[in-house]
């Protein structure tokens, strides 16, 4: 760590407007006259936009022209554009750390907007802290380190696919990790997608099968990922996988096994509407193309008999000898396509989902439309196989609901609309109607597919309906709501209801999660870095997010973002060398006694005692977090960038006590 | 610039608070409110560090002797914390400091630990809001004044401080 020789330093001072955010609230001018008086600033500037080009070179010029030596900028939050503006000081010639920023629009034009007064009084101490920081704060050397030249990409869905095949297609070894024995997720459950009504499987199959033919993609299937440490560019990833008890080389997907199996399992796949034997493949279109065995049914593996399947298996694939076994694997980047699960429809109890049997989910249905499902495609009602003459589809289970999920699920109006149009179109004779709040058709070629459904006859009711009630001679339901746009109350007998169940996050991926400290948003999904500009970034460099792990949103949208999510771990991977974290902790011999309380302290076992009895810190393991200078009671200890003299100076200059 | 009073009346009085977040959570948090538009008192005065078991108690017994009325730290909540274990050191090393501000005759009511994520704004917001009206009930500590009218110099201890009421 260099040390600057003590001299005045020159500060120069960039309050930033940035449009009306800031400039709408604190008085800009009258800070900069402010901060103009303040010690060691050699020039202070008012910006319209800092962070533009305009304000970035002319930083630039500032530091050549009256030789500064720190810079401090007061605009946005330091979690948006710090880095953009320790690169100008980086190619100014300046070591970026002797940057500091002021955060006067998140945390204060944006939150005190009704008191410009006393915003901008709060806005000069901001300021004149970090000028006091500022002149203490000292150069730091970068620290690099080689990439590994891999990517794991977490969920074998739509998503998930993408991500993979993109990066395959780059030439990146790609490790593809699925929980389930094939990849293709909820997609590969849907009979049909909107707004183009192609069949899902047809569209998502070849992408399968060329997961399976590149040769870059590493795919793991009935896998977990049960740890992750390390950091951008170096993560050590353990994979658990499970036992599949069928041998994937071997097994041709004849099928022989199933037809001899003695024991029948309700179909996970079909939503539990059928039943499955306990040697199964989850689709025709699986991925692998392999047959495996459910442990948990399995006459044999639970109790020691049967081995039908054996007998019948004249390619030797079935194998009950295998165990799960752990996988370790090295990645310089991950991408989260972790998807969603369906919000459990039983919680709303008024709408009697598991209790009455004519009332399904959107996904049963989805299931019962299949030509592949539990009824092969003909539109039956589940308690009678009889053909339903009327349909009610109701919105918003789950989502958008003060008991529920206050978020919306995005998906489910057109997945309702889908539905309906696809009943119309195998029977234009059943009525269908649709209880919604609002209906949300925002997308390409939505609010057309919308006014289509409508030209069909569907018959939109704006209102919920407060519970459903089950005739129990008939099985059918009735339902009382409002029709607010009729303004009357609608009272109706329908043969079968649909529920439009929402989003919520995947419980998988909570592992993933805390190992990684991934910051998770108000509704449970994983939180994206920026809402805006940074939608596909976590808040752990290297990890990137695809698909449903952030948020609900249509396929067209994930597929987008998947393809971005491989565009950004790329970018990392194709980098020769990455910073790694630089404010770490060193220590100071002389004062140094040796105690290894800070030993003790690290959570990342960075710190060991030497030989000469001395704390010695590897800066590759330590994280940075400044415990052990807490902890160490001589003071021997010190986080860069953080040092107890810049923090002090901060405290006092920010109480008003002159700081010189 | 703050009042500094030392009426009885606190009505006119604004609170200084001096707060140490960290970057993961607590931080991230008070952007989150800010990007949300929750309005909160402009009483805070914020100190960025990576997590908040870099707060030393010296820092915060600094902030008393500066001039602060109200110090908070916040961090990530306990199991989340982005360093694995550096909340837990803030709350066992806090509570020792809770008992060390009492003996010393300030109210241990003017530190507040709180745990704070980054989807958390509006607890932020509230959380401020909180400290800002607790604050204004004990009044300024305004323990500068109080160590200058005991001018010792450098033998000044806290004992010698005329005690806050407790």
């Amino acid at each position: 760590m260099g040390i600057i020789k003590r001299r005045y330093p020159r500060i120069g001072v960039y309050v930033c407007h940035c449009g009306q955010n800031i400039g709408g609230v604190i008085n800009i001018s009258e800070v900069r006259k402010y901060v103009e008086s303040l010690p060691n600033v050699v020039v202070a500037r008012e910006k319209k936009y800092t962070c533009s080009d305009i304000g970035q070179s002319s930083i630039a010029r500032d530091i050549k022209d009256y030789k500064l030596d720190r810079v401090v900028v007061a605009s946005c939050s330091p979690r948006l554009h710090e880095v953009a503006f320790r690169e100008v000081l980086d190619s100014s010639g300046l070591n970026p750390y002797l940057f500091e920023m002021v955060n006067i629009r998140e945390q204060c034009s944006w939150v005190h907007y009704n008191d410009p007064e006393k915003a901008t009084e709060k806005a000069k101490d901001l300021i004149r802290a970090a000028v006091a920081r500022s002149s203490l704060l000292e150069p730091i050397e970068k620290l690099k380190k080689e990439v590994t030249k891999t990517v794991m990409v977490i969920g074998g869905g739509i998503a998930g696919i993408t991500s993979a095949l993109y990066l395959s297609r780059i030439g990146i070894k790609t490790y593809l990790i699925e929980k389930e024995y094939s990849i293709g997720g909820h997609m590969a459950q849907l009979d049909k997608t909107f707004p183009t009504l192609d069949c899902s499987l047809c569209t998502l199959s070849p992408r399968m099968v060329d997961v399976k033919k590149e040769p870059n993609i590493e795919l793991f299937t009935n896998s977990e990922v049960i740890d992750i440490e390390g950091y951008v560019g170096n993560f050590r990833v353990k994979i658990k996988r499970n036992p599949r008890y069928v041998d994937e080389d071997r097994c041709i997907a004849c099928g022989e096994c199933a037809k001899v199996c003695p024991v029948n399992v309700p179909d996970e796949f079909n939503q539990n509407m059928s039943y499955r034997k306990a040697i199964h493949i989850p689709f025709a279109q699986a991925i692998p193309n392999t047959y495996y065995i459910d442990g948990e049914h399995c006459l044999y593996l639970t109790k020691g008999a049967c081995q039908m399947c054996i007998k019948k298996c004249d390619n030797n694939a079935i194998n009950f000898e295998q165990k799960s076994k752990i996988d370790e694997i090295d990645v310089g980047a991950i991408i989260i396509a972790t998807g969603f699960q369906l919000y459990d429809a039983k919680n709303k109890i008024e709408y009697g989902y598991g209790k009455y049997k004519n009332v399904i989910t959107n996904l049963d249905f989805e299931r019962i439309l299949s030509a592949d499902g539990p009824t092969k495609g003909k539109l039956i009602r589940p308690s009678d196989n009889k053909k339903p003459e009327s349909v009610a589809f109701i919105q918003c289970v789950g989502s958008r609901d003060e008991s529920a999920n206050k978020y919306c699920s995005v998906y489910c109006c057109m997945t309702s609309l889908k539905h309906a149009l696809l009943i119309k179109e195998k029977s234009p004779e059943t009525k269908v109607y649709i209880y919604y709040i609002d209906i949300r058709a925002c997308g390409k070629d939505f609010e057309e597919f919308y006014r289509r459904v409508r030209q069909n006859g569907v018959r939109f009711i704006k209102g919920l309906p407060p519970r459903i009630d089950e005739d129990p001679n008939t099985n059918d339901l009735l339902l009382i709501s409002e029709d607010i746009d009729m303004g009357r109350v609608f009272k109706n007998r329908v043969d079968m209801i649909v529920l439009a169940t929402g989003m919520v996050p995947s419980p998988h991926v909570d592992t993933i999660m805390k190992k990684l400290h991934l910051a998770q948003s108000r509704d449970g999904f994983i939180m994206e870095a920026h809402p805006k500009l940074r939608p596909i970034d976590t808040n752990i460099a290297g990890v990137f997010l695809a698909g449903c792990a952030q948020f609900p949103k249509s396929i067209p949208e994930v597929v987008a973002q998947a393809g971005n999510a491989a565009i950004a771990s790329a970018d990392i991977i194709f980098r020769d060398e990455i910073p790694v974290e630089e404010t770490t902790a060193f220590v100071d011999i002389e004062r140094c006694t040796g105690c290894s309380i800070c030993v003790n302290v690290c959570p990342y076992d960075a710190i060991k005692i030497t030989d000469e009895g001395f704390a010695e810190i590897n800066e590759i393991l330590c994280k940075g977090c400044g415990s052990c200078s807490v902890a160490c009671p001589s003071s021997a200890i010190q986080q860069m960038h953080f040092l107890d003299s810049q923090i002090k100076a901060q405290v006092e200059a920010l109480l008003g006590v002159s700081y010189v | 610039m703050l009042v500094m009073s030392k009426s009885k009346n606190n009505a006119f009085y604004e609170p200084r608070i001096v707060g140490f977040l960290c970057n993961w959570c607590s931080y991230a948090g008070a952007d989150f409110a800010g990007t949300s538009r929750i309005q909160y008192p402009t009483n805070l005065r914020v100190i960025r560090v990576m997590c908040s078991s870099r707060v030393n108690p010296l820092f915060v017994l600094k902030a008393f002797q500066e001039g602060a009325d109200g110090v908070l730290i916040a961090g990530c909540h306990p199991h989340d914390c982005h360093y694995i274990e550096g909340n837990y050191y803030t709350r066992r090393r806090f509570i020792l400091l809770r008992g060390l501000l009492e003996y010393v005759g300030i109210n241990p009511k003017r530190l507040r630990i709180e745990w704070v994520s980054a989807s958390e704004g509006d607890r932020f917001a509230r959380i401020i809001d909180e400290m800002v009206n607790d604050l204004k009930e004990l009044g300024p500590l305004e323990l500068r004044n109080r160590l200058n009218e005991n001018q010792t110099s450098h033998n000044v201890t806290y004992k010698h401080v005329k005690q806050e009421r407790i």
